[in-house]
């Protein structure tokens, strides 16, 4: 048997469709040149010398102590915050699936809780860490009298990051219990366990999978994250501050990509176990849709002590979110409670904020756009079309999302300065704005191209067939079938994606220029130098746009789109 | 209406899938030959995973053969995108977009074609006229009933006046009684039309309600072609009869022949039979024998032993041995004849023009 005439055929059917092909060309030349390429650009960097190819970048590296150090530390970060998050994330889940909750006041915490870390900086939480619980902090220095509280360092960040990171596990694992079949616990109750013993014996296990998946989502976010430690980690490095370290202080540009090629491959390799065992196991366990509702419990030796330990936690996040504006309202945080808009006053007058709203703004705006019909069409050739390069499109646009923001800006800088493979081809494009609007564009496509294959898994690939049977072409099809079919999960796409870039920060900060000012830059600056007035007020217009852009796309979505209300699902990666 | 009725020709179609299990490859469609005049009606017909949407969903386009040349009137389209195919096709979800209201859904392949808003209009209003939807341009695909839903599907297809129209088993999702009234309908609107139409089933009853031509597809291989009648009272292998109505087969030997006209041994009992001229003396035969063509009397061929016996209305359902062979009898209108009871001796009768000698 030989399939090579159907083969045959079904290139010359492809090729008859000049816009697909050309669309596919541009796709996986823009794939290959700024995810690809700016990794391989890094292995080529740190093996080949003037000597040939040699290790002996990597043996100079694990040589600095405080490399090794680099490491332990992150892994050990990553490690801590990963359980807790997975912990704090499973609590949640469960107070919010399995019991009674008495008030809708908890109820919208738990709401406020998911939503936030959304529309925040990654870094605001440092930010009210220090204020709070720092040398002049609300807490330690007038609450319990402290003077010399050093928040800086290993239980900072552990701290700073499981606030920020539990709710993307708490989101995760609310839709594996929901899905868990209600009449298998009953199941278990019924033939005499304990609630306990059925907690244990039945629903941990069954959740076990996805418990394993949120922990390894969380420890490759932690490791990958910079701006955090960067603030609050004081003396205290981890890879990603380290490499920046690296290469804007010693200057050490091949030290830096052999350092960046190893925290690559620890993501790489947690990327890997978790995409295709856990992810693969966790989805397993979700047989479809539970078949009724479930008996919520209702015991108060239960729900009391749940649900105030969530309160509890989600006040404290809320307080550390709410420091942020009162940072920049009070004259000087720890010593004067006194309001003032100077430090509005002063990011504006002193500051140049305009220009930096201006900036992230508009190249957010550039992006977001750009993204959200990239990933579209990444999605729409994943699940509706068959061809070859397919599985290289998904695996790289995939793969972005192991990718350290930090990892991919110093790919940049290695590839792009000098042009590509130090040829000078395209040099031009370092240092400008388009080379950030890229940055924005790659690291947002992963969470696009995700939530458009799922939106579009779930369309009947007739309806699609069908157009293409009385007469349209693939662009007409994309553009009058599934398009608009998927209007809505492309809306979310386009505001996930501005909120991403405009508050992004790891890969950015390696690559603006003085020529741009960005919000999130300007952020990690003044907190750095200790000016928390103008860092908070900075950031609390920044949250402020992001959250009001959210809210706009909720309402547009509610009375022109088709369905489901989007801003927190977004999260769950 | 249509511009110019099409015939389709397959030459030689084969199609080979892998078994996402095993990865073994097998064909899906072997060797396929059939030619459909223009203007007829005819259904492919199998039981599932039998190559016949297969088939179909070769024809439109979707799939491409492995083996073989398809013609849509004198033109080879093998290589032709589903786009460029003079074909329409309705399919088994409908697949109606359900973002257009019914008039967008029919006009959709007409703009696709740039054709001006008046015509558009003009052809829109007369084929919704035809399927009965009239009135009905701006309702939402949500807003209707599976019948109607199946009505815009077809005129959506219609509309194009295409040289051969497609069914994708376009009744499986309405109920038993829909069902029947759309079979007519589609059967009338295509007679109207005059346009050719290929129309995938399983369900044979609805083959013979509506087809000029039946093609009977088994495991990717044509099985037999043919009008309901041929196929029905001739079918040339076991599976054709098995498939298409309820048949006895009972096993025997030619013992005599005289030109078409020849008596078979079945168990000891001489039975007297037609159409035996491709068969030599004391060759193996099987004869069919439909339960509705045979009746329980006091004499008759096959003497038998009554195991069932069952009043169902409009007919009496037995089951009798004849040796070691169960035949199933359906006996109409039994209120005026004898009822035989189980365990009663009776003789299964019939004429011998009403057997089939495979």
């Amino acid at each position: 048997m030989a399939r090579t005439q159907s083969a045959e055929l079904d290139r010359k059917k492809f090729f008859a469709d000049p816009i697909m092909v050309t669309t596919i060309v541009v796709l996986i030349a823009f794939l290959t040149l700024f995810i690809l390429y700016p990794l391989a650009i890094l292995l080529v960097d740190s093996f080949v010398t003037k000597d040939g190819v040699t290790v002996d970048v990597f043996r100079r590296i694990m040589n600095m102590p405080n490399f090794r150090k680099a490491i332990t530390n992150t892994l050990k970060v990553g490690f801590l915050v990963g359980i807790a998050s997975a912990l704090i994330g499973l609590l949640f889940a469960y107070v919010e699936e399995y019991v009674q909750l008495r008030t809708r006041f908890l109820g919208g915490l738990f709401k406020m809780v998911s939503m936030l870390p959304v529309v925040s900086p990654p870094f605001v939480l440092s930010l009210s860490m220090i204020m709070l619980f720092g040398k002049a902090g609300i807490i330690t220095r007038y609450l319990l009298h402290i003077y010399d509280n050093s928040v800086y360092g290993f239980w900072g960040i552990a701290i700073v990051q499981t606030m920020t990171f539990f709710p993307v596990c708490y989101m995760m694992l609310k839709g594996l219990l929901k899905n868990i079949d209600p009449s298998l616990e009953e199941a278990a109750r019924d033939m005499g366990a304990s609630r306990f013993k059925v907690f244990t014996t039945v629903t941990l296990p069954l959740v076990l999978p996805g418990l394993g998946n949120a922990f390894l989502v969380t420890f490759i976010e932690s490791i990958a994250d910079f701006a955090n430690p960067m603030i609050i980690g004081g003396s205290y490095d981890t890879l990603a501050t380290t490499i920046y370290l690296q290469i804007t202080g010693a200057y050490d540009k091949e030290g830096a990509a052999a350092m960046a090629v190893v925290l690559l491959c620890i993501t790489l390799a947690m990327f890997i176990v978790q995409k295709y065992y856990l992810e693969a196991k966790s989805t397993a366990t979700l047989s479809g849709k539970a078949s009724r509702g479930r008996m919520l419990i209702t015991d108060k030796s239960v729900t009391r002590p749940l649900t105030v330990m969530c309160a509890a936690l989600s006040l404290f996040v809320i307080l550390m979110y709410v420091c942020v504006p009162f940072g920049a309202l009070f004259r000087t945080w720890g010593y004067d409670f006194h309001l003032t808009t100077k430090w509005f006053v002063q990011v504006f007058k002193r500051y140049k904020g305009l220009k930096a709203f201006r900036d992230s703004f508009v190249l957010s705006l550039i992006a977001s756009p750009i993204t959200a019909l990239l990933s579209m069409i990444i999605s729409y050739l994943v699940v509706k079309r068959r061809f070859k390069a397919k599985g290289f499109i998904e695996a790289v646009s995939m793969l972005a999302m192991a990718v350290p923001g930090t990892v991919l800006g110093i790919g940049y800088i290695r590839g792009f300065s000098g042009g590509v493979f130090h040829t000078g081809f395209l040099q031009q494009l370092y240092g400008t704005g388009a080379i950030l609007i890229i940055v924005f564009i790659v690291r947002s496509l992963p969470t696009g191209t995700r939530s458009g294959i799922s939106a579009l898994r779930q369309i009947d690939k007739s309806i699609e067939e069908s157009a293409y049977d009385m007469g349209a072409d693939s662009f007409k099809v994309f553009m009058t079938v599934t398009l608009p079919l998927i209007k809505d999960s492309f809306l979310s796409g386009l505001v996930t994606a501005f909120v991403r870039s405009i508050t992004a920060i790891s890969a950015i900060i390696l690559l603006v220029t003085p020529q741009f000012l960005l919000i999130t830059v300007q952020i990690n600056e003044f907190a750095e130098k200790g000016a928390y007035g103008i860092a908070c007020a900075f950031a609390t217009i920044l949250i402020a746009i992001t959250y009001g852009s959210v809210l706009l796309m909720n309402l547009f979505i509610k009375y022109f789109g088709t369905s489901r209300k989007i801003g927190v699902t977004e999260n769950e990666s | 209406m249509a511009k110019e009725k099409k015939g389709v020709r397959l030459e030689h179609v084969s199609k080979i899938y892998e078994d996402p299990k095993t990865k073994k490859e097998f064909y899906a469609v072997h060797d396929t030959s059939l030619s459909i005049a223009p203007g007829s009606f005819v259904t492919l017909l199998g039981p599932s995973g039998c190559g016949k949407t297969t088939t179909l969903r070769m024809i439109a386009g979707f799939e491409s053969p492995d083996e073989g040349e398809i013609y849509l009137g004198d033109e080879a389209i093998n290589a032709l995108t589903p786009n460029k195919r003079d074909t329409a096709m309705v399919f088994q979800s409908y697949a109606l977009l359900p973002h257009y209201n019914i008039y967008d859904n029919v006009a959709y392949g007409l703009k696709l074609r740039k054709l001006d808003r008046k015509t558009i209009k003009e052809k829109v209003t007369g084929i919704l006229k035809l399927v009965g939807l009239e009135g009905m341009e701006s309702r939402m695909t949500n807003q209707l009933s599976g019948g109607q839903q199946q009505r815009v599907a077809l005129a959506r297809a219609l509309v194009l006046e295409p040289g051969v129209l497609l069914f994708d088993e376009p009744l499986s999702n309405l109920d038993a009684k829909l069902r029947v009234t759309m079979r007519t309908e589609i059967r009338r609107i295509q007679q109207e039309a005059g346009i050719t139409a290929i129309y995938v089933t399983h369900d044979q009853s609805e083959a013979m309600a509506i087809s000029d031509q039946i093609i009977i597809m088994e495991k990717g291989v044509v099985a037999q072609i043919g009008t309901p009648q041929e196929i029905y009272y001739h079918p040339k292998s076991e599976f054709v009869a098995d498939f298409i109505g309820e048949a006895n087969f009972l096993k025997g030997k030619l013992t005599a022949k005289d030109g078409t006209r020849g008596t078979v041994d079945i168990s000891g009992n001489a039975v007297p039979v037609e159409g035996v001229d491709r068969f030599a003396l004391q060759d193996d035969c099987t004869l069919v024998l439909r339960p509705e063509s045979a009746r329980l009397s006091e004499s008759g061929q096959l003497p038998c032993k009554v195991i069932l016996s069952c009043f169902m209305g409009s007919y009496q359902n037995y089951h009798v041995m004849v040796g070691d062979n169960l035949v199933k009898i359906t006996d109409f209108n039994p209120k005026n004849k004898k009822i035989y009871e189980v365990g009663d001796d009776a003789f299964v009768a019939f004429d011998a023009d009403s057997v089939h000698v495979l």
